[in-house]
């Protein structure tokens, strides 16, 4: 394996009080916050557009650039919003960043704020991990009693204050101006765009909505310099990122390596597929982003490659199944989340995910028949590209990818009339057996 | 399982849900709403939060919890009925002193997830969203949590618990029927009952902050092979390596106190301005630059 890892924001997580500000400031905590109030306003925008730091929360779009589309200070208010909702099914870093290392999103969010005249940020965090939120509330304490928050930050006159929401239990506010809608008390249901947040985002107001990971890169970038960051990554896809691997591996966990490492690179350092079994498929980024297979093993996990083969790197999610695997019932079960996570608010996404749901379980059980597998292709059709936001388009992502490479398994139950799995065979459980008589 | 838990009884307000709040305890909603609404530059950001709170106290969006939102923000009970009923951690009706959640997305599902499910299912005699006799379990199936490279995972009052069994999982249930404390694998010393977690999520501390691990076996795979193997990130040595096991002295844990989460700053627009528009309420704005 040619690549290394960079451990940058995962740096202290082992240390046994990592979440606290004293570990933070052991580890270059608030230095980049000091340098920052040193510079100007447009000095950080612009070198946060020269490190090329693109969203981390799956689209991928240039952090620097989102921040300079705001327009001109008006004398009203300008809102930072952190979409910390991560609930995409596979992805699982935000989370653990925010439990081990609160304060390099803190941190983050008060130099973003200083850059963009920001003087309330709020960080909208999902509400099923307390924890977590616990740890947040926590960190945001700490940077008060500091003097990071407050007024007159460190003698610079400028004022900020950071509210910590938790959200109640919707995927859909992962999209950020449900997340918005949400915020302000509503239903979480998407916003017609244009106005982008940028323009007309919190309370109508000019809006900057980041991803954790994003914002929490800040302090590093704004630390190092953007030429730091730029020789880690590709030339597009510049700096680190955080890899989560999850399912038929021998040690799932986060691996924080440039962009453009290989999932070839991250299963060995993963200690290889679990009990040596045949990789089956996986999803680069999550359950929205197309299927890979074991073709793609060299695929370099950055935003072209991976778009170029057919997917997107999405959240860095890689969910990985083995051959003990039906990629029928994982689908199915994708299927049924997005059903049930549609808003409602647009007809293709809601009807269109009922009935591919409904299709797909008679599948998985051997029913129906072959003309089910082009219906369910000829929904997704009606789907993707029209709906009202990308729930929509993901839901149909799993299943577009999964008949295009695995269209003989459907074809496969419908001759059985039943799954051709042993689920037992795929479980957890079925691991420990194999790694306890081994 | 219970009879009153139907699909009907969800559509069901019994006459105790409506029954007013006694004085002291509708004082200390009043008082804890106040800190709550100060958070924020427009009132109704608080609606949800606010929903948290009514849980804490009632164990469910109350119809009374409704008309208090309602009347604090200035809203219809339909508008606080519409919100409280789009998310899925507002209940409906009366909840466990413990949901227990087995998530059973994908990733899970296939790790053992639906076994685990099932297993907990038949032991407890409830499904999806129904709460056992004795009141103490609520069971769910959850979508993703974000803890995958944990498969499977349960969530108990939205603690983690992590690569779990079937036996674990009924283990885990008897123990909390049972009165016993119960540690989740990354979180606080031992799972808080549902009120308890309702109202930090409606953002008041509880102090259990500093409680639990940082980070898990799984969430350091990486980091520990970069140290096995040195690999660093380019240019950055060892200054600011050092390790101190000390908790941070700064600050005391107590919650969002209103003094330090107030929107002061800046004048907050007025809730019906249109893009573009000039701001209502006169501005002092106070960054510095960008001029």
């Amino acid at each position: 394996m040619s690549t290394q890892l960079s451990p940058i924001l995962t740096k202290f997580w082992d240390h046994p009080q990592s979440w606290t500000l004293k570990t933070y400031e052991a580890n270059e905590g608030y230095a980049a916050l000091k340098k920052a109030l040193g510079m100007s306003q447009q000095e950080i925008v612009a070198m946060t557009k020269d490190s090329g730091l693109r969203g981390r929360g799956g689209a991928g779009f240039p952090t620097g650039m989102k921040w300079g589309f705001l327009p001109p200070p008006d004398g009203g208010p300008r809102y930072l919003v952190v979409n910390a909702d991560e609930s995409e099914p596979g992805t699982c870093k935000d989370t653990p960043l925010m439990m081990a290392a609160p304060h390099f999103l803190i941190e983050g969010m008060i130099i973003t704020s200083y850059a963009i005249g920001c003087n309330h940020a709020f960080i909208y965090i999902r509400g099923e991990i307390v924890h977590v939120y616990r740890r947040l509330m926590r960190a945001v304490e700490e940077a008060y009693a500091a003097g990071h928050l407050g007024k007159d930050i460190h003698g610079t006159g400028f004022d900020l204050d950071i509210t910590v929401h938790a959200g109640a239990g919707a995927y859909i506010c992962g999209e950020e101006t449900a997340l918005l809608d949400s915020l302000e008390g509503r239903r979480g249901q998407p916003r017609l765009k244009p106005p982008f947040p940028a323009v007309a985002g919190l309370y109508a107001r000019p809006t900057v909505v980041n991803n954790v990971e994003s914002i929490a890169s800040v302090p590093p970038i704004l630390l190092h310099g953007s030429e730091w960051f730029k020789d880690m990554g590709t030339e597009k896809s510049t700096g680190f990122g955080i890899f989560s691997l999850s399912g038929h591996v021998n040690r799932p966990g986060q691996f924080e390596a440039p962009l453009g490492i290989t999932l070839r690179e991250l299963l060995e350092m993963a200690g290889g597929m679990r009990g040596g079994k045949k990789l089956k498929f996986w999803t680069p980024g999550g359950s929205s982003t197309p299927l890979f297979t074991d073709e793609h093993l060299d695929v370099p996990l950055d935003f072209e490659s991976v778009g170029a083969a057919g997917s997107m790197l999405g959240t860095r999610a890689l969910q990985i199944f083995d051959e003990t695997t039906c990629v029928v019932r994982a689908v199915e079960r994708w299927t049924d989340f997005y059903k049930h996570e549609s808003c409602g608010k647009c007809t293709p996404c809601r009807e269109g995910t009922w009935w591919l749901s409904q299709i797909l379980e008679r599948l998985e059980h051997g029913q129906g028949s072959e003309a089910d597998v082009d219906k369910l292709l000829d929904i997704c059709d009606n789907i993707l590209g029209r709906s009202f936001c990308a729930l929509g388009d993901g839901a149909t992502s799993p299943i577009t990818s999964s008949v295009q490479y695995f269209r003989e398994e459907y074809l496969e139950h419908l001759r059985l009339g039943h799954c051709p799995f042993d689920r037992d065979a795929s479980s957890y459980f079925a691991s420990d057996k194999e790694s306890a008589s081994a | 399982m219970t009879t009153d838990q139907t699909a009907s009884g969800h559509l069901t307000v019994s006459a105790e849900s409506k029954s007013p709040y006694p004085a002291d305890v509708l004082a200390q909603l009043h008082e804890d709403a106040a800190l709550v609404i100060a958070r924020y530059p427009q009132p109704r950001s608080a609606l949800l939060p606010l929903l948290h709170l009514v849980q804490s106290v009632d164990g469910y969006v109350s119809g009374r919890g409704i008309a208090l939102c309602a009347e604090l923000l200035d809203l219809e009970t339909a508008e606080v009925s519409g919100v409280a009923t789009f998310y899925t951690q507002y209940k409906r009706h009366p909840n466990g002193e413990f949901t227990v959640g087995v998530c059973t997305n994908t990733l899970c599902a296939i790790m053992g997830g639906d076994q685990i499910w099932e297993s907990v299912s038949d032991h407890l005699g409830v499904g999806h969203d129904e709460t056992t006799s004795d009141g103490k379990i609520t069971l769910e199936r959850v979508e993703c949590n974000a803890a995958c490279d944990y498969a499977p995972v349960v969530m108990a009052n939205w603690e983690f618990f992590d690569n779990q069994t079937r036996e674990s999982t009924i283990e885990l249930v008897d123990d909390l029927r049972a009165g016993r404390s119960v540690a989740p694998t990354r979180g606080a010393r031992s799972v808080s009952t549902f009120k308890q977690v309702s109202r930090v999520l409606a953002g008041f501390s509880d102090g259990l902050a500093d409680e639990g691990v940082g980070a898990g076996p799984a969430s350091l795979v990486g980091l520990r092979l970069a140290h096995e193997h040195n690999w660093k990130a380019p240019g950055r040595g060892d200054v600011g390596d050092e390790h101190s096991p000390d908790a941070s002295a700064a600050g005391q844990a107590g919650g969002l106190t209103p003094g330090l989460t107030s929107s002061t700053d800046t004048p907050s627009n007025a809730p019906d301005e249109r893009p573009g528009q000039t701001p209502t309420t006169p501005t002092t704005t106070t960054a510095k630059g960008d001029t």
